[in-house]
């Protein structure tokens, strides 16, 4: 399991109700579920990783979070997991209102646009980055939304969107985000976790 | 064909069961028949539930039409629903025509067949006179219910009245209430088989003749729906029955209307009119909605069973939608549901098909439950 999922499984407490959006093959539903408990749903919309799902006796509906969220009652999941998507949906502020109103908390994840290899990448070749996190070319990439971990920092303050935990990968090494280390984070890590309500 | 369903496998119901429609019938029987072993927990048992015209006889011949069974693709020794590893329980539904209590059969009352006084049976009905057939197997809980079309139907229906009798539910490509379209549909059927004369107001037994043309126009009208646009195109297209030129008759002349006459005429010799009448009426007044005063997730309140919703994508009869909103008033009450539209180009009878995603599905989603019931038992 890659580390993202490490941590997102260490911030989740045992026997915990849990919506995994854009769940993929359930990696990391299967794990949650196997070793801490949790109860665990998810969210795909692709049909042959539902399927995968389904065959690992893991219960996942196929559909598009932009649509398909609304269905389920307010805070209906101790939390709502969304891993690196938030950026490819055409309305991520309302696909984020969503996950805030079904989870009592939600943990995001989102790819670092801040991070220096993409900097460096833009400036000086010229060309819009690709990177082993972002590897597809600006004409085939799903993300329409590219954000910095700066940048959801803000976001999250002027929507009032309270942050419990703000964490980081680099080197796949974890630690917090802090705002004394905020400007050194911004740059050397290429993944941000956050835990907000 | 009266005398072979003589030899088929009956339980009669002594115990007296209340109707929907307010009358008690008692002393009525259930065939079914069942397919591979019951294990030693009683813990590999799954009743599938038929569609309108489907019966008991799921796989392997039917030894009254002599034809294959109606879901032999997903029924048998190493498939979808393995029979080397399940236990499959099919009953014929009240109101069918293969053995069960239905309008063909004589009224102890009377010393007649019953015809159109038969009783106006709903899927509740049918669904509760299953459960005495489970009690007769010693059946306390299955390891599934399974069905699509009015199969799926009774799914619904039997998971929101015992929601403890089943670990898991698979409603196939159906609805929680039928749509305006449909009643329509059925009811197109209907006036059909009455508008033929042979048809005498449902007394067609007390003469020689049987409403054999209603009930074909009826079953070909029916056929069109099961299919789907592009499925027809890519199978008939315009292809003409001979080779050569349009005859400038009423003949058939293209494939595809040799090929409904075909399925019509042959329907007529495995069904009964007065069924197609009654069964047609049960699907039209099944709405689980209302049953709940219009609130669909309070069917599944508390549920612990569960689900697997699957719907095809040329299903133009259960669309994918109204599938969904099953999806969504389970997931509305917090059940264990899981959900896949399955690609195919064969419309509502995907489900009868040879379609490897959706078999696959199946086989892999019962086969998780089986894994996760066979660990709890050892627990």
């Amino acid at each position: 399991m890659k580390k993202e999922f490490e941590v997102i499984s260490q911030i989740i407490q045992n026997n915990k109700k849990v919506l995994d959006v854009g769940c993929g093959d359930g990696t990391l539903m299967q794990f949650l579920k196997l070793n801490q408990q949790n109860n665990v749903r998810g969210l795909e919309p692709q049909k042959k990783l539902v399927q995968k799902c389904i065959s690992k006796g893991l219960s996942v509906i196929e559909g598009d979070a932009e649509k398909e969220l609304i269905q389920f009652p307010e805070k209906s999941f101790d939390y709502v997991v969304l891993s690196q998507t938030l950026q490819a949906f055409i309305a991520p502020e309302e696909v984020l209102k969503q996950l805030l109103r079904v989870g009592k908390q939600t943990i995001v994840s989102i790819p670092n646009f801040g991070y220096w290899k993409v900097r460096l990448h833009l400036l000086f070749k010229g060309t819009m980055p690709v990177t082993n996190n972002l590897p597809n070319q600006w004409y085939d990439t799903p993300n329409l939304h590219m954000c910095t971990i700066q940048d959801f920092v803000n976001f999250c303050k002027e929507k009032n969107i309270k942050i419990d935990r703000s964490l980081c990968l680099t080197n796949e090494k974890i630690s917090e985000i802090t705002n004394k280390n905020m400007f050194y984070k911004n740059i050397f890590s290429h993944l941000g976790i956050f835990l907000i309500q | 064909m009266n005398n072979k369903i003589k030899n088929i496998k009956k339980l009669i119901v002594k115990d007296s069961l209340e109707l929907d429609c307010g009358k008690l019938i008692k002393n009525f029987s259930i065939a079914y028949e069942t397919y591979g072993t019951l294990n030693k927990n009683k813990s590999n048992a799954i009743l599938v539930f038929h569609a309108l015209t489907g019966d008991q006889f799921v796989t392997n011949i039917n030894p009254v039409t002599n034809r294959e069974g109606w879901w032999a693709t997903a029924v048998g020794p190493g498939k979808a629903i393995d029979t080397n590893k399940y236990f499959i329980i099919c009953s014929n539904v009240l109101a069918g025509c293969m053995g069960s209590f239905g309008p063909g059969e004589i009224n102890p009352e009377t010393n007649e067949l019953f015809g159109t006084t038969f009783p106006i049976i709903t899927i509740k009905d049918m669904v509760k006179a299953q459960i005495y057939l489970l009690k007769y197997l010693g059946i306390e809980k299955l390891l599934s219910v399974a069905g699509g079309s009015m199969g799926g139907m009774q799914v619904l229906q039997f998971s929101s009245l015992y929601p403890d009798k089943t670990y898991s539910a698979i409603p196939i490509a159906c609805s929680a209430s039928h749509s305006a379209q449909n009643i329509a549909l059925n009811e197109l059927g209907r006036q059909a088989i009455m508008a033929d004369p042979n048809w005498n107001k449902g007394n067609y037994f007390k003469t020689d003749l049987s409403p054999n043309k209603g009930l074909a126009v009826a079953r070909m009208a029916a056929h069109i729906t099961y299919l789907s646009k592009k499925g027809l195109q890519e199978k008939f297209g315009r292809k003409l029955q001979e080779k050569g030129s349009l005859k400038f008759s009423f003949d058939a002349d293209f494939q595809i209307e040799s090929y409904l006459r075909y399925q019509g005429s042959n329907f007529v010799d495995r069904f009964d009119a007065n069924s197609y009448l009654y069964i047609t009426r049960a699907m039209d007044y099944f709405d689980l909605e209302k049953q709940f005063n219009g609130n669909l997730s309070l069917a599944f309140k508390n549920t612990k069973t569960k689900f697997c919703v699957i719907s095809f994508s040329s299903d133009w009869l259960y669309p994918t939608a109204e599938n969904k909103e099953i999806v969504i008033a389970l997931n509305a009450c917090g059940a264990n549901v899981s959900f896949v539209e399955v690609n195919s180009d064969k419309g509502h009878d995907s489900f009868l098909l040879n379609v490897p995603e959706f078999l696959k599905t199946l086989s892999e989603f019962l086969n998780s439950i089986y894994n996760e019931v066979s660990n709890e038992k050892r627990i």
